[in-house]
């Protein structure tokens, strides 16, 4: 069963809608998985969003939550929908404990009844039951924005960007604590500009310039990438990039922290590239191949597909 | 109902917490208020004034005598000569010279006319009128005494503003004028800003996507800010009564009333201009310049609306601080009950319909 | 002063009240490096960052920046330095020429200068025909880049960064440590903090702060080696959970 529907969605903006947030994008979401959106800011992220809870109407398209019309039923869709938006929306000048009791009453419940559903979460907050929301640290705000999302016990939950600007730390413990929700039969829609995230989840989007370049698993994804990508590191990381970019075989280099990912056109052979490295003069040359990451497709794609390119 | 109270509670938090903001608040009107009870009290009691007498006769005698005993004027010269008048006025202490020419007595005895020249301090101009029109009526009052009903007037000048104001009780315009803009400013900006703030700092966007009921939020956000206004309103009274002696002629229960309709416009008005902007900053200019100078300038009590040109007047109509101005005015000072002001309730009641429609109708239940 | 680092540290320290956000760091910072600064939320680093710009006075410690002492030079110190921040400052309603001029002469260059600079400026970025396009209508990539290229127009010894890639694109983020690997080839030092782990196996060495001090400091090869890791994501995370505070 789809928890989540969404076929030909068009978001426009604009005076003649001449600047384009979504152009009709389709996807379904599985109930009780976890749905990753990736890309970068402007990408149209935020717009389907703000559709998919009710918040903007789509100019084009339908689509559709737990089978309620965003557009019709959107009464219906805010009671059973958590969100946690870009911005946590916590109120600063109220304590966690008040935060907290304050989203459970607006959805006409109590902290005490889902309590299980929160507990796992809550317990680290409980310390600090008394302290203002806007004296809590970046990643307690994170945890207390989700608590107040969760404490309705909604049937999707979902999350915008929720691991922005957040360390890397917090960004673990947050993954695990969306693994468990899901335990529980949550669907969750997320997104997030941190690719390397999005193998925690069981369903991707990569979304470029409001088109969907690719739906897949994270591992089909993947699989997508058809030829051999190499891993090219030598002394000097920028000199390589230079002289590998010059070297005829090569179809494509990006740079990629430790390593540099290359690849080579058809027939080519990665020993020739080593060779045509040390007459340059590199020294500790080091080619091998290595497994493509969401990166690598996401780049792929935003260069194979020119459209993407913004 | 349980959300409608979690939403009230949490707006009295944030209106509590928000402490600066509160002290603010209740704070202006009551500085505002001092500041006029004490400015009142130094301008026109004991005041320092000079005396210049040529005459010495029993008659002006008995006028400076009628004039020290009064408890405006304390007189600390008695000046020999024309000349020494500039040099005491210039020092400051003293504001006022009274000069009364040679023959007085006679010439108030045996023409029926006799003159004063009064010497002021013009740097501050209304004092200086009040001071004169001070001296004016404690002169008629000599008059009266000293020479009889069958007496001619004496000849001093006599501005038309005594004749209907001999104590020049600036208060009784300055209280209604203080209640009309604290409320005004109160709930109009507070309000809108309120609810803003919910906009800008993302929260709105949460409250939307719940079950929310957009009546109880507006309520809540009105609520808290009704109830602190008449509690404003409540100090400013009792303040206004204690400290200034400006008399509740009217019912109180009036005065609540037609506040309560007042405020109740303004509430709406404060959410119709949330509506407008996202911005915090953006509300409070708006209500300020779009609210709180017209209020100030068209209400009429700080300036005379009858003397405005034609199109001015008109335009003043559209104010409901001016409406607010006058019934309070009424009930307060003149004492006058409802038969005599239903016209402005009546207009001041549109007002509040008419903005209470408009920002349940505009208020939004999805972004943009 | 010494000729190798742009930027010594020496027990520098920062408390605010009972609260010690920086607590005694010392490292250096080589000339012409590529220094990643990485930490938790919280674990003091926008604090040194601001020390080492001069905008923060430290507690205690000693430290100096392109050769100057923070406390008595921090004037000098802002000249010799660029900046750029999360939020790049780029104006949005002026144009991109107009924001160059603007920065150019705030940064004490001549009109000759912020001709030269400038044009040198526009042809590497191939933004010449945008000269007139005011900065909000530039794609996100493109803003960056330009805010980079500003934030170093005057050539300054040390160009200090935080989290600059933060929400762009994975190509766009590629071409911004081009961008890194060329200043730095000229010899700029390049101090840099991001929450991208994989964006610290680009820099010649990372400093990992952790409750107010730095645990670890070396290349990331080295790093790896140390904490017996093969990604510079897992060194941070064995580090960085330790930490108390957060």
């Amino acid at each position: 069963m789809n928890s989540i529907s969404v076929k030909d969605v068009g978001k426009y903006y604009g005076r003649k809608n001449e600047t384009v947030a979504l152009d009709k994008i389709s996807l379904e979401v599985s109930a009780g998985s976890i749905f990753g959106l990736i890309g970068p800011d402007g990408a149209g992220k935020t717009s389907l969003f703000r559709i998919l809870t009710t918040l903007l109407l789509p100019d084009a398209g339908e689509a559709s939550v737990q089978g309620f019309d965003v557009v019709k039923d959107y009464k219906e869709i805010r009671k059973i929908v958590g969100y946690m938006p870009g911005k946590f929306s916590l109120y600063q000048d109220l304590s966690v404990r008040e935060n907290l009791h304050f989203f459970a009453t607006l959805f006409k419940t109590t902290i005490e009844a889902n309590y299980e559903l929160i507990r796992d979460i809550y317990s680290q907050l409980e310390p600090f039951n008394n302290r203002r929301a806007g004296a809590l640290s970046g990643g307690m705000k994170q945890k207390l924005a989700l608590c107040c999302a969760l404490v309705h016990k909604p049937e999707v939950l979902f999350l915008d960007e929720p691991t922005t600007g957040v360390d890397a730390v917090s960004r673990k413990e947050f993954w695990a604590m969306l693994k468990r929700l899901k335990q529980q039969g949550i669907t969750i829609f997320v997104s997030t500009p941190y690719m390397d995230e999005a193998t925690m989840c069981d369903r991707i989007a990569l979304i470029q310039g409001g088109k969907i370049m690719s739906i897949n698993t994270p591992y089909g994804l993947l699989e997508e990438y058809s030829s051999p990508l190499w891993g090219v590191r030598a002394d000097n990381m920028y000199q390589t990039y230079l002289d590998v970019l010059q070297y005829p075989a090569v179809s494509q280099c990006h740079t990629f922290g430790a390593y540099h990912h290359v690849r080579l056109r058809e027939g080519a052979a990665a020993e020739g590239l080593e060779s045509y490295l040390q007459t340059k003069g590199h020294s500790e040359i080091e080619i091998k191949i290595i497994s493509p990451t969401v990166e690598d497709r996401f780049i792929d794609l935003m260069q194979t597909e020119n459209k993407y390119l913004i | 109902m349980q959300q409608f109270f979690a939403f009230v509670q949490k707006e009295v938090f944030h209106i509590l917490r928000d402490y600066r903001t509160l002290l603010i608040i209740i704070g202006i009107p009551i500085v505002q208020i001092l500041r006029f009870g004490f400015a009142l009290s130094n301008e026109v009691k004991n005041t320092k004034i000079g005396i210049l007498d040529y005459s010495s006769d029993y008659m002006s005698r008995s006028l400076v005598e009628q004039i020290e005993a009064s408890q405006y004027f304390e007189i600390v010269e008695f000046l020999e000569s024309t000349e020494a008048i500039a040099a005491t006025l210039r020092k400051g202490k003293t504001k006022m010279v009274m000069v009364i020419p040679a023959h007085f007595e006679d010439d108030l005895l045996h023409q029926n006319s006799a003159q004063l020249q009064l010497i002021t301090d013009g740097t501050n101009p209304n004092m200086a009128t009040t001071l004169i029109n001070y001296i004016s009526a404690i002169t008629m009052e000599f008059q009266g005494r000293t020479l009889g009903n069958n007496a001619m007037p004496l000849q001093i000048k006599v501005t038309n503003r005594m004749l209907y104001n001999p104590q020049l009780r600036a208060e009784f315009t300055f209280v209604p004028g203080v209640i009309a803009l604290v409320l005004m400013l109160v709930c109009t900006m507070m309000t809108a800003v309120s609810i803003v703030k919910e906009k800008e700092m993302g929260n709105m966007e949460t409250l939307l996507v719940s079950p929310m009921n957009p009546l109880a939020f507006i309520i809540s956000k009105a609520g808290p800010y009704l109830m602190l206004s008449l509690l404003i309103l409540t100090v400013i009274l009792w303040l206004s009564s204690a400290l200034l002696n400006v008399p509740i002629r009217g019912s109180l229960l009036l005065i609540y009333g037609v506040s309560m309709i007042f405020v109740l416009g303004a509430l709406g008005l404060g959410l119709v201009i949330s509506t407008l902007t996202d911005a915090q900053q953006t509300a409070m200019m708006i209500s300020l310049t779009g609210l709180m100078l017209p209020t100030m300038m068209f209400s009429g009590f700080m300036f005379p609306i009858e003397s405005m040109p034609v199109p001015l007047q008109l335009f003043s109509h559209l104010i409901p601080a001016k409406w607010y101005f006058y019934s309070i005015q009424a009930v307060m000072i003149k004492g006058l009950g409802v038969q005599h002001i239903w016209k402005e309730i009546l207009i001041l009641t549109v007002f509040t319909v008419v903005f209470l429609t408009i920002s349940f109708k505009k208020f939004k239940t999805r972004l943009a | 002063m010494n000729g190798q680092n742009s930027i010594m540290t020496e027990g520098l320290t920062k408390r605010f009240g009972d609260f010690t956000a920086v607590d005694a760091i010392s490292f250096q910072v080589i000339k012409g490096e590529i220094f990643g600064f990485l930490g938790a939320n919280g674990a003091g680093k926008t604090t040194a960052i601001r020390m080492l710009c001069g905008l923060s006075i430290p507690t205690e410690g000693h430290a100096t920046v392109a050769g100057f002492d923070v406390y008595k030079s921090a004037e000098q110190i802002k000249r010799n330095i660029g900046y750029m921040s999360q939020k790049f400052s780029l104006y949005d309603d002026l144009t991109v020429w107009e924001n160059i001029q603007f920065y150019a002469a705030i940064y004490g260059l001549d009109k000759k200068a912020i001709k030269l600079a400038g044009d040198k400026l526009l042809d590497r970025l191939g933004l010449r025909n945008e000269i007139n396009t005011m900065v909000s209508e530039l794609p996100l990539g493109w803003k960056q880049k330009l805010a980079f290229s500003i934030a170093i127009i005057h050539q300054p010894e040390i160009v200090f960064m935080d989290e600059p890639t933060g929400g762009v694109d994975p190509l766009t983020r590629r071409q911004f440590w081009l961008m890194i690997y060329e200043a730095s080839a000229v010899g700029i030092t390049v101090f840099v903090t991001t929450h991208y782990m994989d964006e610290a196996e680009y820099c010649d060495r990372v400093a990992i702060m952790v409750d107010g001090k730095i645990e670890a400091l070396d290349s990331p090869k080295n790093l790896k080696q140390q904490f017996h890791s093969d990604s510079m994501d897992d060194v941070f995370y064995q580090l960085a959970r330790k930490a108390v505070r957060s």
